[in-house]
């Protein structure tokens, strides 16, 4: 035996104490805090890229829900009506007669930047469209003073917000260097204001041309269709086949090849769906192209295993001693199963479906492929029926579209359509945590 | 009749069956409940299961069979030499169909009776207008041959409508009849209907086959199209991806290698992205963190994982696509001139990976804190560092389950789509420098699909090949990566 106070030769001349750190100690230490520092900063780069993403979908969107509008008091007397309806270019004739209006009203405002009729006619973009309907609408309005509230030009709105500089101005049809004078005293005036714009959620999709008046409110109309044929048909069929695997389903080639099936198509890449639904219910079944059913079919199949893996965890999560209860008591094996079992795994199996409604929601590959994208929805479906079957848009592919037009000014409303989107998957996956949260049972 | 007015009365019967059959049970029971092997319900819901069901199966059926039927009927009357190949024939017949429809809506809208129909004739010469003003436009004047075989194709769909009215509505009778007669006091009335549910539930469970099969024959029926009319050699080992736009196959180059080598760089790039934030995120929330870090940091990392695709992708183009060119561009703050748009491998290569982040850090997560705590304290007890003990003690063990969760990560970053079309370029090309734009399987599947071509031209057609090879490449990734983890997790369980 060696006794450990004995003066056991020192390795190699290291005189090791607990107290002062070896160099080797130091390096290993060193070695720790960088591992340590390593996580820190990857776990920041991580959740840096997140914040990185709101801000730019907030800085980028927020604009979208805003309008430049040029509020103006006009009126049109009935020679005036009479004179613009007679002529062969009605809406170029009211153009005329408002611009003329407003241009003599500013001059005895006393504007002391030189503008002319052109001026007012680039700022606000081609007026006489909105003025004859509004006039051949409300008639009783000709000859009285009435305020209109336009939508200045989308230049106009870009110079505003900062992102549009006198640099980058070329004199042309559509804004010159010198109407900018104009727009920063009519600012000043309070004549041009910026209000919320609520035809940004209502509206619906405009052409090319327009990207000032273009809308989400109709492609938001086709994504409640289709997460209606999601619903209607994933949760039940969702449920239906995981009280089947998880309750009765024996322990055989079938049951493992359903499984093996689930697990898989939870796997497949979207677009591949997309590739399905176009041979499938376009191809052969004829149904109609861009149209909410067929979208809704599609993303059915896509939330079929999310809903059933969750599902089955929630069947899972209910004790046996229920069952043996219910079986005990003289219930059949079905009954036991949905009299007992299915309602208490009820909250769980409606987390999991709103989450995967969500995930729907949010989808825009397969919808590329039927269609969904490109139709420029420009009018509300009249009716449930019309709803379903006529062409429609959705929120991701209405993003979509709109990120792919070259009009730079489209790109705001891609971005204001993410918030909106944004918003709706927020609430949905709040329903869910609350839901999860109020109903929750630890057995 | 219409089908909804079918179903509503199908419904209809199984409401009064549903009645009828609760009724009768307590009627031969006598008023007493107690004689009766199921509830009266049970009786009922035989009943009017028994009403509903395989009437509704027959009408299903029908209504798939009869296009066909009725087409067949109508088709023996164009003449032979008019339809001399079968795409002509097909051609003719959906000329037949819409000039039925329009015969249709000439009955329903001007009031034409079915004698003064059958009496029209491509002589009165008006008819192309006549249609026209219904609107059915026809891109020529109705043939004779044509008309006749709309004619008859209207009074085929005539009779099969009628017939099938009736037919499925026999059906329900004699179900609801026959399985009425059948109710004694001792008849298992819940066993039978509760088989009927497991049936339901089956075919509920069948669905996800289905969806495979559906998958698998739609993509291999188009992809031997294709290679019918392109070479299967050239499709797999073509070097150039160069569709043409109008013509019809013979100029097109659609070798699909540029795409695969877009595809496999772009998640190559991810992946170095995704990977080591990832990877060093989950070390740290699991092993080093606070549990208050953890409870706020893991939820919010795993809020870029729940983030639409759309959103990425209009992320890529309009924002890290132009940042990297400020960088790496023109007059870019390097100076270095290597990017010349905003849409490059890198762009969509850097987005992605971070939507990968979450993939690889929760997965990797929930690997590393399945490794056993005895492992740990052995190595922290032997006098190793707490990253010695990560390095050479966890990771080791945790390797086999991590390595299949970055290959999951990899095969979400193969069929990837929305990031690549928006970010990726539309350019393929055979290239190493990440600054150029290439394309992907996925962004020329939606191109290829979403143009105006013809469908059954081979520059369509081409993306039902694209398909197959990216579903066979990203289920062997998947297959083989839920066998690493699935064999991992066993060990320490």
């Amino acid at each position: 035996m060696t006794d450990a106070t004995s003066n056991a030769p020192a390795i190699k001349g290291t005189a090791s104490s607990l107290l002062t750190e070896s160099p080797l100690m130091k390096k290993r230490n060193a070695a720790e805090a960088r591992f340590r520092m390593y996580g820190v900063i990857a776990l920041c780069i991580g959740l840096g890229f997140l914040v990185f993403l709101a801000v730019s979908i907030l800085r980028n969107g927020i604009p979208a829900f805003t309008q430049t509008v040029v509020s103006v008091e006009f009126t049109l007397t009935q020679e005036q009506f009479d004179e613009a309806e007679s002529k062969m270019l009605k809406t170029a004739a009211y153009t005329e007669i408002f611009v003329n209006g407003v241009t003599a009203q500013l001059q005895e405002r006393g504007l002391d930047v030189p503008f002319d009729g052109g001026t007012i006619e680039r700022l606000m973009g081609k007026v006489g469209g909105d003025l004859r309907s509004f006039y051949r609408d409300n008639p009783e309005a000709i000859g009285v003073p009435t305020t209109f509230e336009l939508p200045a030009a989308s230049r106009v709105e870009r110079y505003l917000q900062g992102n549009l500089t006198r640099e980058m101005v070329v004199d042309g049809r559509f804004l010159e260097a010198a109407d900018l004078d104009v727009v920063d005293a009519l600012a000043e005036a309070g004549i041009i204001t910026s209000a919320f714009d609520w035809n940004f959620i209502t509206g619906a999709d405009t052409g090319v041309d327009n990207p000032g008046g273009a809308g989400i409110g109709v492609s938001v109309i086709g994504s409640f269709f289709m997460m209606l044929v999601v619903l209607v048909l994933s949760l039940p069929i969702g449920v239906a086949a995981s009280i089947y695997l998880e309750e009765f389903a024996p322990r055989n080639r079938f049951t493992d090849l359903i499984e093996v099936n689930i697990s898989n198509l939870a796997a497949v890449p979207s677009i591949v769906f997309g590739i399905l639904g176009l041979a499938v219910f376009i191809q052969f079944a004829h149904l109609p192209q861009s149209a909410p059913l067929v979208g809704g079919l599609v993303l059915t199949l896509m939330t079929l295993p999310t809903i059933v893996i969750s599902t089955r965890a929630a069947l899972k999560a209910v004790p046996p001693s229920i069952r043996d209860a219910a079986l005990g008591v003289g219930a059949s094996k079905m009954q036991a199963v949905f009299h007992h079992v299915l309602p208490l795994a009820m909250p769980g199996i409606l987390t999991g479906t709103i989450i995967g409604l969500a995930q729907a929601l949010g989808e825009t590959a397969p919808l590329l492929l039927i269609g969904m994208v490109g139709y420029v929805a420009r009018e509300y479906p009249d009716g449930f029926a019309s709803g379903l079957l006529d062409p429609n848009s959705a929120m991701p592919a209405q993003i979509y579209t709109w990120a792919a037009r070259s009009d730079e000014a489209f790109f705001e409303k891609a971005w204001g359509g993410i918030i909106v989107l944004l918003l709706f998957l927020l609430t949905m996956n709040l329903i869910a945590i609350l839901l999860r949260r109020k109903f929750e049972r630890r057995w | 009749m219409s089908n909804m007015l079918i179903m509503l009365i199908l419904l209809g019967l199984g409401v009064v069956g549903f009645f009828l059959g609760r009724g009768r049970a307590l009627q031969v029971a006598g008023g007493d409940r107690r004689e009766l092997h199921s509830l009266p319900v049970y009786y009922g819901a035989h009943v009017g299961l028994n009403a509903v069901v395989p009437a509704a199966m027959l009408l299903f059926v029908w209504l798939i069979v009869q296009p066909f039927v009725v087409n067949n009927a109508a088709s023996d009357l164009i003449a032979a030499e008019s339809a001399s190949e079968a795409g002509d024939l097909s051609l003719i017949m959906s000329d037949v169909r819409r000039v039925a429809e329009g015969l249709d809506l000439l009955a329903s809208t001007e009031g034409m009776s079915d004698a003064a129909i059958a009496a029209l004739s491509v002589d009165d010469g008006n008819l192309r207008e006549r249609l026209a003003g219904v609107g059915v436009a026809l891109g020529a004047d109705v043939q004779a041959d044509t008309l006749e075989a709309a004619k008859r194709y209207r009074a085929v769909d005539a009779t099969g409508d009628m017939l099938r009215t009736i037919t499925v509505i026999l059906v329900a009778l004699a179900g609801l009849a026959l399985s009425w007669r059948l109710i004694t006091p001792a008849f298992r009335a819940r066993n039978t209907v509760e088989k009927g549910i497991l049936a339901v539930l089956i075919a509920a469970a069948t669905i996800a086959i289905l969806t495979t099969v559906g998958i698998v024959l739609s993509l291999i029926f188009n992809t031997y199209e294709f290679f019918k009319l392109y070479p299967i050699g050239e499709f797999f080992f073509g070097l150039s991806w160069s569709p043409s736009f109008s013509g019809r196959g013979g100029s097109s180059e659609l070798g699909i290698i540029p795409l695969l080598w877009g595809t496999f760089y772009i998640s190559i790039i991810a992946l170095l992205v995704a990977v080591p934030i990832g990877l060093f995120s989950a070390i740290y929330l699991s092993e080093y963190a606070s549990r208050r870090v953890r409870s706020i940091a893991k939820p919010l990392l795993e809020v870029l994982a729940g983030i639409p695709t759309i959103v990425y992708g209009l992320f890529a183009l309009l924002t890290v696509g132009p940042l990297l060119v400020d960088v790496f561009g023109q007059d870019g703050a390097l100076g270095v001139n290597w990017m010349q748009g905003g849409t490059a491998v890198i762009t969509a290569g850097l987005v992605m990976g971070i939507m990968l982040i979450p993939f690889v850090s929760s997965l990797s997560d929930d690997i590393i804190n399945a490794v056993p705590q005895a492992m740990r304290d052995g190595s922290l007890g032997l006098g190793a560092t707490h990253s010695e003990t990560v390095r050479q003690v966890i990771i080791p063990a945790a390797l086999p389950g991590i390595v299949g969760a970055i290959l999951l990560a990899a095969s979400r970053a193969i069929g990837e789509t929305m990031i690549v079309v928006l970010g990726a370029g539309a350019a393929a090309r055979l290239s190493l420098n990440p600054f150029d734009a290439m394309t992907t399987v996925t962004a020329k599947i939606v191109s290829q699909l979403t143009g105006d071509s013809d469908f059954a031209s081979p520059e369509a057609l081409v993306a039902f090949a694209l398909g197959i090879t990216l579903f066979v490449v990203t289920l062997a990734l998947n297959v083989f990566a839920l066998y690493i983890v699935r064999k991992y997790r066993e060990q320490y369980e």
